[in-house]
Parts: structure tokens; C-alpha cells; sequence
């Protein structure tokens, strides 16, 4: 085998040196660092994207935090107001209960007084009507009629009986 | 017709010779010129562009480096990204110097011994240097297995001093014997289809796949030859 023959040896370790000390200068100097710089730009660029993109949404998160707390404020002093417009419409709606209530009973006490006069009136002519009467039937059937106050008196007695 | 290892022969393109030395520059330094010369060029056709969104040429580039990358933050740790120049030049010459023998007719200077061992022992060296710059004589430990028993030490210390030396060789010949096999299988084949006449588009065919095979196997041997050597600089460096 050719491999064997070592006529060539020391000009192949020769030329290896030379070539791979080449191959080293050119990766080293100017092949490596370009890859690296290209791969750390996109590792910044990304990381930099990354980094926007966080705080965009750390930004969003503070107006979604901001809504909220308005939204909120804004329904705490809506139902404020509804309960303080239920408040005056109770307050309203007792007091015009009360005046009613006052003026229904000022009516139904002044019925009541006209029906007890009334009644008492109707009561009075009652008594007189039957001591007329009392009179005129005693006079019918005894011809003579009684002297006006023992018919009353007696007519009393019987109202009070009957009373 | 050529022997299958006619491909392997030397032939001097412009003699050299300084004292008793014979430098000549044969054909098997023209391809290790060739194997900088292509790959420092399409590295640097790659990166051409320095896309933030690269274009698929510029991926590969960047694939390469970050495989060297991967393997030796893998293999070696944090303190192995000073060898990184070291290592990637490594892992781009042997497998353009592959690669590039996979071109009908050309020559791979992968396939010589000489050029794999004179690779694998300057590594070794160096490896060995760097070990004993940084542990001094603690570094003899390492052929010693930590929390063995001491007199399991007349076994082992032998044992492992003969593994360690033996490094360069296994580096070398892996490399050598599967660059070499497959280019001479490879011929021996193509011979038959000469010689079978019309049935000679049999071994064509095997041919076909069998080239694709070569093709990984020249990428996977560059890839083992630069992983032992990242195994290697880790051992000099944290000693097991």
C-alpha cells in the first residue's frame, strides 16, 4: 500500500502543518468571528424583541388594571346613587303616608262627631215624637190626655227599658 | 485499468528538497491546500450575507459552528471555549479533506496514516501538555480510578497508562482504515462494471447507494474524529 511507503512522509507532515496553520489563521481571524458576531446579533435582536414585547404587555396590563379600577369607581358610584335615590323615595313616600294617614283620620273624626250629633238629634226628636205620640193614644183611649211631663217621664222610662 | 490502490499513490508536483528532507509538494498536499482553500471559501461565501434571517447556505455555515459549539460545551465545558478555534479548524479540515476525496479522481489525504497519526499525536501532545500546565502532578491521577481500592493500582495504573497511550493510534487508524476501505471497496466495485459488460449495471446500482453511504461515513468520522478529541481535552482538563 502506498500508505506504507515513507518516501513521503516528512513532506506530508510538512504540508499538514502548513495547511491546518493556514485553515487556523483564516477561521480564527475572520471565518469564526463573523459566524459569532451574525448568531449574537440575532440572540440580541431576539432577546431585544422579547424584551419589547414584555414590556408592551406589562404596559397592557396596566390599562386593563386602570379600566377595571375606573369601571369599578364608576359602579360603586352609580349603585351610591341608586341608593341614595331609593333613600329619598322612601323618605318621600313615608312622609306623603303619614300626611294622608293625618288627613284620614282628621276626616274620619269629624264623620264620626257629625254622626254622633246626628244620632244623638235623631234620638232627642225620637223622644219627642214618641211622647206626642204617647199623648195622642192615651187621648184616644181614655179621652184624656196625660199632662206632658209624666209622658215623658214615663217615655223615658220605657227608652231606658228598651235602651 | 487502475488497481483500486493506485488512488492512494504520491506523486510529487514540485520537488523539494531542503537538506536531507524531501518537502516536495505532491498531490496530497495539493488537496490539503485545496481542503483550506475550499472550505475558508465557502465559510466565508456563507457568511457573505451576515443575514439576521439567514439564507440556507448561511445556516449550513452556521450549523457547523454550532455543532463544534454544541460539542464542546457538551464534551469539555465552559473552560473548552478557549480550544474553540482550535477545535472547529480540526472538525472543517477533516471533513473537507473527506468530502472533498469523495470527488471522483481526486485524492483523500484522509485515507494516509501518516496524516491522520501526525493529527491525532500533535493533539495528544498538546492535550498532555495542557493537562500537566494546569494539574502539575496530580495530573498522574488520572490513571488512577478515583475511590479505587490502592493496590488495585498495580493493574490499573498499567491498564490505563497503556489506554491512554494508545489514544493517538485508535484516533488515527479509526479514521485512516474507514477513509481507506471505503474508497477501495468503492473502486472495486466500479471495476466490475467495466468488466461484467451489460450486467455491470448491477454494481452500478449498488454503487449509487453505497457512494451515499461514503458520504456519511466521511461526515461521521470527521464528527468522531473532533468528538475524541473534545473527550481527550476534557480528561486533561478535569481529570475524570
Amino acid at each position: 500500500m502506498p500508505q506504507f511507503d515513507p518516501q513521503y512522509f516528512a513532506s506530508q507532515i510538512f504540508w499538514l502543518a502548513v495547511s491546518f496553520a493556514i485553515l487556523y489563521w483564516l477561521m480564527a481571524r475572520f471565518v469564526l468571528p463573523r459566524i459569532a458576531e451574525v448568531l449574537e446579533e440575532r440572540s440580541e435582536r431576539i432577546a431585544d424583541d422579547l424584551e419589547k414585547a414584555e414590556t408592551l404587555k406589562t404596559e397592557a396590563e396596566a390599562v386593563i388594571e386602570a379600566y377595571e379600577a375606573a369601571l369599578a369607581k364608576a359602579r360603586g358610584e352609580a349603585s351610591g346613587l341608586l341608593a341614595k335615590a331609593a333613600q329619598e323615595i322612601a323618605e318621600v313616600s313615608a312622609q306623603r303616608q303619614a300626611e294622608f294617614a293625618a288627613a284620614l283620620a282628621k276626616k274620619t273624626q269629624a264623620a264620626e262627631d257629625r254622626i254622633a250629633t246626628a244620632k244623638q238629634e235623631a234620638t232627642a226628636q225620637v223622644r219627642d215624637i214618641a211622647v206626642d205620640a204617647a199623648r195622642a193614644i192615651t187621648d184616644r183611649l181614655v179621652g184624656a190626655a196625660p199632662d206632658e211631663a209624666a209622658a215623658a217621664a214615663e217615655v223615658d222610662t220605657a227608652l231606658k227599658g228598651t235602651g | 485499468m487502475a488497481g483500486p490502490l493506485e488512488q492512494f499513490e504520491i506523486k510529487p508536483i514540485i520537488a523539494i528538497e531542503i537538506g536531507a528532507l524531501d518537502l516536495s509538494f505532491t498531490n496530497s498536499a495539493a488537496f490539503m491546500v485545496a481542503a483550506v482553500g475550499g472550505s475558508a471559501l465557502f465559510l466565508g461565501l456563507c457568511m457573505s450575507g451576515r443575514a439576521l434571517v439567514p439564507t440556507r447556505w448561511q445556516s449550513l455555515a452556521e450549523m457547523i459552528y454550532e455543532v463544534v459549539a454544541n460539542m464542546i460545551r457538551d464534551n469539555v465545558g465552559s473552560e473548552g471555549r478557549a480550544y474553540f478555534p482550535f477545535i472547529f479548524t480540526l472538525f472543517v479540515f477533516v471533513l473537507f479533506s473527506n468530502l472533498i476525496g469523495m470527488v471522483p479522481g481526486s485524492f483523500t489525504t484522509t485515507s494516509h496514516l501518516i496524516v491522520t497519526f501526525a493529527l491525532a499525536a500533535a493533539i495528544f501532545v498538546g492535550v498532555t501538555l495542557i493537562g500537566i500546565f494546569r494539574h502539575g502532578l496530580k495530573f498522574l491521577s488520572l490513571f488512577f480510578p478515583h475511590g479505587a481500592p490502592w493496590w488495585t493500582a498495580f493493574i490499573l495504573v498499567p491498564v490505563e497508562l497503556v489506554s491512554y497511550l494508545s489514544r493517538p493510534v485508535s484516533l488515527s487508524v479509526r479514521l485512516f482504515a474507514n477513509m481507506t476501505v471505503g474508497h477501495v471497496l468503492l473502486k472495486v466495485i466500479a471495476g466490475f462494471i467495466a468488466l461484467l459488460g451489460i450486467f455491470g449495471a448491477l454494481p452500478f446500482l449498488f454503487l449509487i447507494p453505497l457512494t451515499a453511504l461514503e458520504i456519511g461515513i466521511a461526515v461521521l468520522q470527521a464528527y468522531i474524529f473532533t468528538i475524541l478529541s473534545c473527550v481527550y481535552l476534557h480528561d486533561a482538563l478535569h481529570l475524570h
